[in-house]
C-alpha cells in the first residue's frame, strides 16, 4: 500500500471512523499535497501543540474557513510558480463544510480552483459534544436534538450537500464511506486528475456520538451504504456517472438498532413509524439513482 | 525567536506519544488461517498494523506503543485469525 | 530638486487610486478582497491594473470579508505577499480571522477605510472600525492625508516582512475623507518601490519539501507563553517602525511622524491630540492661532498598535492642558485614546489637565470652528468626557 502520512500517535477515540478516513484519504493523496483544515476532530486530534500527525504541509485557519484559506494556498503557489508542486485539499467535518462553513465553500467551487474539498460527514458536531449538524440524519438524537418525552431526536432531513455541490458546476463529485477503501483510493485519484473543482464526501462513523461498539465502525460503515440510505455515487458536470450497486438490500432496521442515537425508535409503537419513514428514505434514494444490481437473469433468454 | 512564526510543529512528531496505554483489550494475531487479505492493516484507524504472508508465515502485527485496542482488525478479519485478549498491565 | 522636477513627479489624484497605485508597485502576489463602500474605489482599481497586466497578482474575488482575510492568510502561509482592503462591517466580519493572521504572524497588509459601525448603519467616516479591533495583535496606523496614505501604504510592507516583526499591519485611511479627497500627491515609482521594498523570502511557509504543521491548538500550558511572545512582538516592532520611517526619509525626502508627529509643541501650554485626517484641521486651527499669537500644540497619533506610550508623555508631559479628540467610544466606559493618554499621567505631580471629546461620529463635520471652540472650553475649565455638538432636536429633548 502507499505511503502513511497520517502517524499514529494521535489522540483520536480508539475505533474512530474519521480517523480511518483521513489515513485511506491521505494514502491515495500522496506526499505532495498541501492541506488547509478546518476546526473539529481532525484538527484537534492531530495537532495539539507542540506536535503534529501529519506528515504533509498543513494548517489549521478556524472553523468555517478552510475552503477560503484553501483559496489563497491555491493562487499563491501560482503566483508564485509552484502551480504543479501540490495538490491542495481543504478538508472539513459536518460543521465546516455543511454548515457555517458553507459560505465559504460555496464561493471556492464558485470561483473553480483546482482544489480538492472534502467532508467528512460524522453527521454531528462530534468535536463539540455531538450537537446536531444540517448533516444529522432525520430522528438522530444528539445532545441538540435529543429523543425526549416530546421529541423523536432530529427532527430535520439530512441536508442533500453533494447535490448542492453538484449545483455549482463542480467538475467531480463523489461519495464513499470507511468501508470501501479501494472505493475511496479510486474516488481520491480520480479527482487528482481533474484540474478545476472536485469534492468527496466520506462517510465517516463516530463510535462515541453515534453510539456503537468501537469495533464495529467498519460495519456500520457498510450497513450504511447497504440499506440504501448513505448511497455511493459519482457526479461529473452535475451528471451521474457511476453508482455504487447494493447487491442484498438490507432493511435499515438492522443498521440503526446497532447505534444508540437510534435506540429511542426500538422503545414504542410510535418508533415503528419513525423507523418506516427513514426506510423511504432509503427506498427513494435506491429509486432515484438504481442502487440495486441487476437482478440474476433466467438462464433460458433470447438475447 | 521561538514564535516568530506562530505555532509550529514537525512532521509526524505525534509518534512522540504513546497511545497503547489506552488499551484495555489486546489484538493478538494467531498466524493460523491468515489469508494475507491485508484488512487489518487497511482497517486500523491508528496505522499499527503491519507484515505479509500467509496462514503460519503471516507476519502480520500491531505496534503496540499505538495499538489503542479498538478492535477492528479482529472484527474485520475474515478467518478470525485475530483474537482480542484483556491486557493485564 | 527643481521645483518643476517635484511637481511633474506629483499627481493630482483621488486618496483610493493613489492608496492602489502604491499597493501595485509593492508587488503583492495575492490579493484577496470584497468590495464595501468607502473601500470600493481601491479594490476596483486594482482589478482594473490585474486586468490590463500592470501587476501581476492573483486577485481571488471571494465571497465575503471573513474569506477575504482567509484567503490572504493561506496565500501569506504559502509564502506569498497579500494584501486586502475593507471598512467597518466588513471588517467586523473579518475580525476572527484578523486575531488568526497575527497569532500566525503572517505579515499580510490592509488598508481600512475607516467607517461608522451599525446599528445604525451608516457609511460615513470615523474611527470606530479599526479600533475595535486595536486588540488583535495587528499594527495600526491612521493617515493623515492622501500622501501619508500612499507612504504608509509601502512602508507597512516592509515592517510586517522584517524578520524581526512578522505581524501584520493596517492602515487605517479616513473614508471619504482621504478615499474619496482629491489631492496633489507625489506617487512611488516602481523602482523606488523595489529599493525600497525588496522580495519577500519567508523561512517558514508551506511546503512539500518541509511539510510542517501550522496553526496547531494550543492548551492551557503553553498558551500564555505565546500569547505573550506576540505581545513582546507588537511591542517590540516599534523600534523597526522608526527605522522604517527614517528609511523612507531618507530615500523619498518625506517623514510624518514615526509613532507620533508633533507640531508646534515647544512652549504650548495647550497640545490637542488626534488622529486621522482631522490632524489637517487640527494643524490649520494651530498656524490660524500662531498668527494670532497663541500657541496651540498638535500631536499626531500615527500608530496606535503598538501604543507609543513614552513617546506621547514625552510630547505632552509639559502641557497644561491636554485635549483628546476622538473619533470611536468605548460604550459605557468612555473614550479609548482619552483613557488610554489619561492613564499616562497618573503617577505624575502635577499633571495636564486632560479633556476628552468624541467628535465626528457617523461622518459629522468637525470644521475649525468647532476645534476652536473645543480649545476655548478645555482651557476654561477641563471635560473630562463628552460626546462634542450634539443635536438637542435630533435626540428629541434634553442632552
Amino acid at each position: 500500500m502507499s505511503e502513511n502520512l497520517l502517524a499514529s500517535g494521535h489522540t483520536a477515540c480508539a475505533g474512530c471512523g474519521e480517523a480511518l478516513g483521513i489515513k485511506l484519504l491521505m494514502q491515495a493523496l500522496g506526499p505532495n499535497t498541501i492541506i488547509a483544515n478546518a476546526t473539529g476532530c481532525s484538527e484537534i486530534f492531530t495537532s495539539l501543540y507542540p506536535r503534529s500527525a501529519w506528515k504533509v504541509p498543513w494548517i489549521h485557519s478556524l472553523f468555517e474557513n478552510a475552503p477560503a484559506v484553501a483559496s489563497g494556498i491555491e493562487v499563491a503557489l501560482k503566483a508564485l510558480g509552484r502551480e504543479n508542486e501540490a495538490q491542495v485539499v481543504a478538508i472539513g467535518g459536518d460543521g465546516a463544510m455543511a454548515d457555517i462553513g458553507f459560505g465559504a465553500l460555496s464561493g471556492m467551487l464558485e470561483r473553480g480552483h483546482n482544489i480538492l474539498a472534502i467532508c467528512l460527514d460524522n453527521e454531528a458536531y462530534m468535536n463539540t459534544g455531538i450537537q446536531r449538524s444540517g448533516l444529522t440524519p432525520l430522528y438522530a438524537s444528539t445532545t441538540t436534538s435529543p429523543a425526549g418525552k416530546i421529541s423523536h431526536g432530529n427532527e430535520t432531513l439530512k441536508k442533500d450537500l453533494p447535490s448542492i455541490i453538484a449545483a455549482h458546476g463542480t467538475k467531480y463529485v463523489a461519495t464513499t464511506t470507511v468501508a470501501y477503501p479501494r472505493d475511496i483510493e479510486k474516488k481520491v485519484k480520480k479527482a487528482l486528475e481533474v484540474k478545476g473543482s472536485k469534492y468527496i464526501h466520506i462517510l465517516v462513523p463516530c463510535p462515541l456520538g453515534w453510539g456503537h461498539e468501537i469495533n464495529m465502525t467498519i460495519t456500520i460503515s457498510r450497513l450504511a451504504v447497504q440499506t440504501g440510505l448513505f448511497p455511493l455515487y459519482e457526479m461529473e458536470n452535475g451528471v451521474i456517472t457511476s453508482v455504487f450497486k447494493i447487491g442484498k438490500k438490507v432493511p435499515v432496521e438492522e443498521y440503526l438498532k446497532l447505534q444508540k442515537r437510534f435506540r429511542h425508535l426500538f422503545n414504542d409503537k410510535s418508533g415503528a413509524e419513525e423507523i418506516q419513514k427513514i426506510q423511504s428514505i432509503a427506498d427513494a434514494n435506491i429509486a432515484r439513482l438504481g442502487l440495486m444490481a441487476e437482478p440474476q437473469k433466467h438462464p433460458v433468454t433470447t438475447k | 525567536m521561538k514564535f516568530d512564526y506562530g505555532t509550529i510543529a514537525e512532521p509526524a512528531s505525534s509518534l512522540q506519544n504513546k497511545t497503547g496505554t489506552w488499551r484495555t483489550f489486546k489484538p493478538i494475531w494467531k498466524h493460523e488461517k491468515c489469508t494475507g487479505c491485508g484488512f487489518c492493516t487497511i482497517y486500523c484507524p491508528d496505522a499499527c498494523v503491519s507484515g505479509e504472508g500467509k496462514g503460519k508465515e503471516s507476519t502480520r502485527i500491531a505496534n503496540y506503543d499505538y495499538c489503542k485496542g479498538c478492535g477492528i482488525c479482529a472484527h474485520e478479519c475474515p478467518v478470525k485469525d485475530i483474537e482480542m485478549i484483556l491486557e493485564v498491565r | 530638486m527643481s521645483s518643476v522636477s517635484i511637481l511633474s513627479k506629483m499627481k493630482v489624484i483621488e486618496g483610493s487610486k493613489a492608496i492602489a497605485e502604491t499597493v501595485k508597485v509593492c508587488r503583492p502576489h495575492v490579493i484577496s478582497a470584497y468590495p464595501i463602500t468607502p473601500q470600493t474605489h481601491i479594490v476596483e482599481e486594482l482589478s482594473k491594473i490585474v486586468a490590463d497586466g500592470e501587476l501581476k497578482a492573483e486577485y481571488i474575488k471571494v465571497e465575503s470579508e471573513h474569506s477575504a482575510a482567509s484567503g490572504c492568510l493561506g496565500a501569506s502561509a504559502a509564502g506569498a505577499r497579500t494584501y486586502t482592503a475593507t471598512t467597518s462591517q466588513g471588517l467586523l466580519l473579518m475580525a476572527e480571522v484578523l486575531y488568526n493572521i497575527a497569532g500566525m504572524r503572517l505579515p499580510v497588509v490592509l488598508t481600512c477605510a475607516n467607517r461608522a459601525v451599525s446599528a445604525p448603519l451608516n457609511i460615513w467616516n470615523d474611527h470606530q472600525d479599526s479600533i475595535s479591533v486595536r486588540d488583535t495583535g495587528w499594527i495600526q496606523f491612521y493617515a493623515e492625508d492622501n500622501q501619508e496614505a500612499v507612504d504608509m501604504t509601502i512602508q507597512a510592507f516592509k515592517i510586517a516582512e522584517n524578520p524581526a516583526v512578522r505581524l501584520p499591519v493596517m492602515v487605517g485611511i479616513d473614508g471619504f475623507l482621504i478615499t474619496h479627497t482629491v489631492e496633489p500627491v507625489e506617487l512611488i515609482s516602481q523602482d523606488m518601490a523595489d529599493k525600497f521594498l525588496p522580495p519577500y523570502k519567508p523561512q517558514i511557509y508551506l511546503d512539500v519539501k518541509k511539510p510542517i504543521s501550522m496553526g496547531n491548538f494550543a492548551d492551557p500550558g503553553s498558551y500564555m507563553e505565546i500569547r505573550y511572545s506576540l505581545h513582546k512582538a507588537v511591542e517590540g516592532s516599534k523600534k523597526i517602525i522608526r527605522d522604517v520611517t527614517k528609511e523612507f526619509e531618507q530615500m523619498f525626502g518625506r517623514f510624518s511622524g514615526d509613532l507620533i508627529e508633533t507640531y508646534n509643541i515647544e512652549n504650548a501650554q495647550t497640545i490637542i491630540v488626534g488622529m486621522g485626517s482631522i490632524v489637517s484641521t487640527l494643524k490649520e486651527v494651530s498656524d490660524d492661532m500662531k498668527a494670532r499669537g497663541k500657541n496651540l500644540g498638535v500631536v499626531k497619533v500615527r500608530c496606535h498598535r503598538p501604543f507609543p506610550d513614552e513617546e506621547l508623555y514625552n510630547a505632552l508631559k509639559n502641557a497644561d492642558n491636554l485635549i483628546v479628540l476622538e473619533k470611536a467610544i468605548s460604550l459605557g466606559q468612555g473614550g479609548i485614546l482619552g483613557t488610554e493618554i489619561r492613564s499616562l499621567f497618573m503617577e505624575m505631580e502635577n499633571p495636564p489637565r486632560i479633556s476628552n471629546f468624541i467628535v465626528g461620529l457617523g461622518g459629522r463635520d468637525i470644521p475649525k470652528s468647532a476645534i476652536e471652540k473645543i480649545v476655548l472650553r478645555a482651557e476654561k475649565s477641563p471635560v473630562p468626557f463628552e460626546f462634542f455638538g450634539l443635536n438637542p432636536e435630533v435626540l428629541g429633548g434634553e442632552i
